[in-house]
């Protein structure tokens, strides 16, 4: 696949439906009954700048339900950049970003694209999971407290409950018994461990990983990608920046590779990882044998 | 010496019997250790120092002991402490609720809030605490009256204001606005020092601004906003001597009056030293308690224990992390 079948896959024809009055009601409950025909993520188009450098220019990308899709490309390329944008926490510029039907961090009401409040894109957060190059644990809370934290305060479950889940995670990350350690207690690895174990408290949708296992020692990156292979295996949507090849071969349903701002290949692992199409997608695989 | 090995030093007789590159067998335990006689002589001249000083104070008459000793527990005496206590609590929580709201109204997006917070800092800070104490005292010469309503608007409450401003308020009010400012720049020392990832983490769970900055940043912001708060308490608490200019009997105050009658100047002020000390002191006491909470998870060790802490015990080495866990798939 080239760039050019990218942009046919996600052009006009498949786009997402134009937002109506129950597109949100069908957003709220859960989109179970959908599933499979509404994509988990739709990008369009999307650019991002900081002040002269224009970091996104004009993405284009979807990512259907249950997919693992692994985000390839040199430093700079953006990569990071396009993730955040997905939860929000960089604004786009142009283009848009639809996570299961649902246009991120904007509405659009009579013809015209307002901005959500604060509270709204805040309220879109809670079904993307994210998990940081450097795990952004919570210091001051014991491993539990930082699992137990958001759903606790964001979705309102009471602490028994929030508990129990919280034990369940830890346990199938393989941590139960360091529940009640405190974050730098831990190793890198066990910590980025219950740092996807806070995520999946959130019961998301969708989870976004930013090279998730770069800050490790090379004997701890295992420990983190089992886990991460176990929650494909359960099918959950994943979208991963890493530059582990070998999971991406192992793992990934598709790979895409990014330079400069733009996404210049897209396909399966064995298209794009052993026969790549584009000269600067072979450049950039060479540096990894 | 034998002269076919390797020159060998005059200290070490035994390396000359050695096969070159061998090392001889050395135990360091029980090395005696390095003489410092300086330290001995500065010990020395510190121990006559203090003999001397505790001679002037026992034998000059003048310290008055036994009116001290009279004062020391006396009734008034312990009212003042009062009012110099709830003065320093009172302004002390003006000026961190104060500090925390100018703190993050001057890291707010919004230009105009962050102006006004910066504007309140730069003025509250660049005026002695003395001057604003006397200028609300006598906030009566510049409005005469002071009146709460709609702007512009009817009133609601209005009065004379040297009945509402009175000695107490002005001195709140000077104290802790005063506070405010030097809290502001603390609290926001603090924030800043959390880590923006902690925002992000926090924010990608879905937790809202306020939410974030309650459960998240401030608790971490907390182990750098303590120590110096600590100090601004035990200043503050010093600070208070200031109100006697405005003839509100706090320690200060108190001493002073009973000396301007009596003449006992110099015990009563060592009564007024004494106390401010001993509340110093409570506060220090109080400060690395607080400080050992807030420290919580920022380090590898396990927390210390209470008695090792009070003792000012060195904590044992915390036991090494257990070996890692086996994955879950390995479990399951
Ligand atoms: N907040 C920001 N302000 C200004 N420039 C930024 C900001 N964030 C990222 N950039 C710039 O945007 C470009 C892309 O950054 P990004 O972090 O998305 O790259 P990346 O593909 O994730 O790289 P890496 O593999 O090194 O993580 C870089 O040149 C970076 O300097
Ligand atoms: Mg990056």
């Amino acid at each position: 696949m080239t760039a050019q079948d990218t942009q046919e896959a996600t052009g006009p024809e498949t786009a997402v439906p134009e937002a109506t009055a129950a597109e949100a009601t069908a957003g709220a409950t859960g989109a179970t009954g959908s599933a499979g025909e509404v994509p988990m993520v739709v990008a369009q188009r999307v650019r991002k700048r900081f002040g002269q450098l224009e970091v996104l220019r004009g993405i284009d990308l979807k990512v259907r339900q249950g997919e693992v899709v692994v985000l390839l490309g040199p430093s700079g390329s953006g990569k990071s950049t396009f993730l955040r944008c997905i939860n929000h926490l960089e604004q786009i510029d142009a283009g848009s970003i639809h996570v299961e039907g649902r246009l991120i961090g904007f509405r659009r009401s009579g013809g015209r694209v307002h901005h959500l409040r604060p509270r709204e894109v805040t309220r879109q957060r809670r079904d993307i999971g994210m998990v940081f190059q450097h795990f952004n644990l919570f210091p001051h809370q014991t491993v539990l407290e930082n699992v137990v934290e958001a759903p606790v305060g964001v979705l309102g479950l009471s602490k028994a409950e929030a508990r129990k889940t919280a034990m369940e995670l830890l346990t199938r990350v393989g941590l139960a018994e360091k529940a009640a350690s405190y974050p730098r207690q831990l190793s890198g690895g066990q910590q980025q461990r219950v740092a996807i174990a806070r995520a999946l408290a959130m019961r998301p949708k969708l989870m976004l990983f930013d090279e998730p296992t770069s800050a490790l020692d090379p004997e701890l990156v295992g420990e983190v990608l089992a886990t991460m292979r176990d929650l494909a295996r359960d099918g959950l949507t994943m979208l991963v920046v890493t530059h582990e090849i070998g999971f991406a071969k192992e793992v990934a349903d598709r790979v895409v590779f990014m330079d400069g701002g733009q996404v210049l290949e897209t396909g399966t692992p064995q298209e794009v990882l052993d026969s790549p199409a584009n000269p600067r997608t072979r450049a950039f695989l060479s540096r990894f044998l | 010496m034998a002269t076919t090995q390797p020159p060998a030093t005059r200290d070490d007789p035994g390396k000359a019997e050695l096969p070159p590159g061998a090392v001889p067998v050395v135990d360091v335990a029980g090395a005696s250790p390095v003489r410092h006689p300086l330290r001995w002589l500065a010990v020395l001249l510190l121990a006559v120092l203090a003999a001397q000083l505790f001679h002037f104070l026992i034998t000059n008459p003048h310290f008055e002991w036994s009116t001290v000793g009279a004062y020391f527990g006396a009734q008034v005496i312990g009212q003042g402490i009062a009012t110099t206590v709830e003065l320093t609590a009172i302004a002390m929580l003006i000026g961190i609720a104060g500090g925390v709201l100018v703190a993050v109204g001057r890291m707010s997006e919004n230009r105009v809030l962050s102006t006004v917070c910066g504007a309140y800092v730069w003025f509250f800070r660049g005026i002695p605490v003395l001057v604003q104490l006397v200028f609300w005292y006598n906030l009566s010469a510049l409005l005469p009256r002071i009146s709460f309503g709609v702007p512009f608007g009817p009133e609601f409450i209005s009065g004379h204001t040297n009945t509402l401003i009175t000695p107490w308020l002005a001195a709140i009010l000077g104290l802790g606005l005063n506070e405010a400012a030097y809290m502001a720049e603390i609290v926001r020392g603090g924030l800043l020092g959390v880590d923006q990832g902690q925002t992000e983490a926090a924010a990608a769970l879905g937790m809202g601004r306020a939410r974030i900055l309650r459960r998240v940043v401030l608790p971490q912001a907390m182990r750098f906003i303590i120590p110096p708060t600590g100090s601004q308490v035990i200043n503050m608490l010093k600070a208070t001597s200031l109100v006697s200019v405005l003839a509100l009997a706090d320690l200060l105050y108190t001493v002073q009056s009973i000396y301007n009658r009596t003449f006992e100047t110099i015990p009563l002020l060592i009564v007024a030293c004494l106390w401010y000390l001993v509340m110093t002191s409570v506060l220090y006491v109080g400060q690395s308690f607080i400080e050992r909470y807030y420290a919580r998870g920022a380090t590898r060790h396990a927390p210390q224990g209470f008695w090792n802490f009070a003792l000012f015990r060195r904590r044992p080495d915390a036991p090494s992390p257990a070996a890692d866990s086996p994955l879950a798939k390995e479990e399951t």
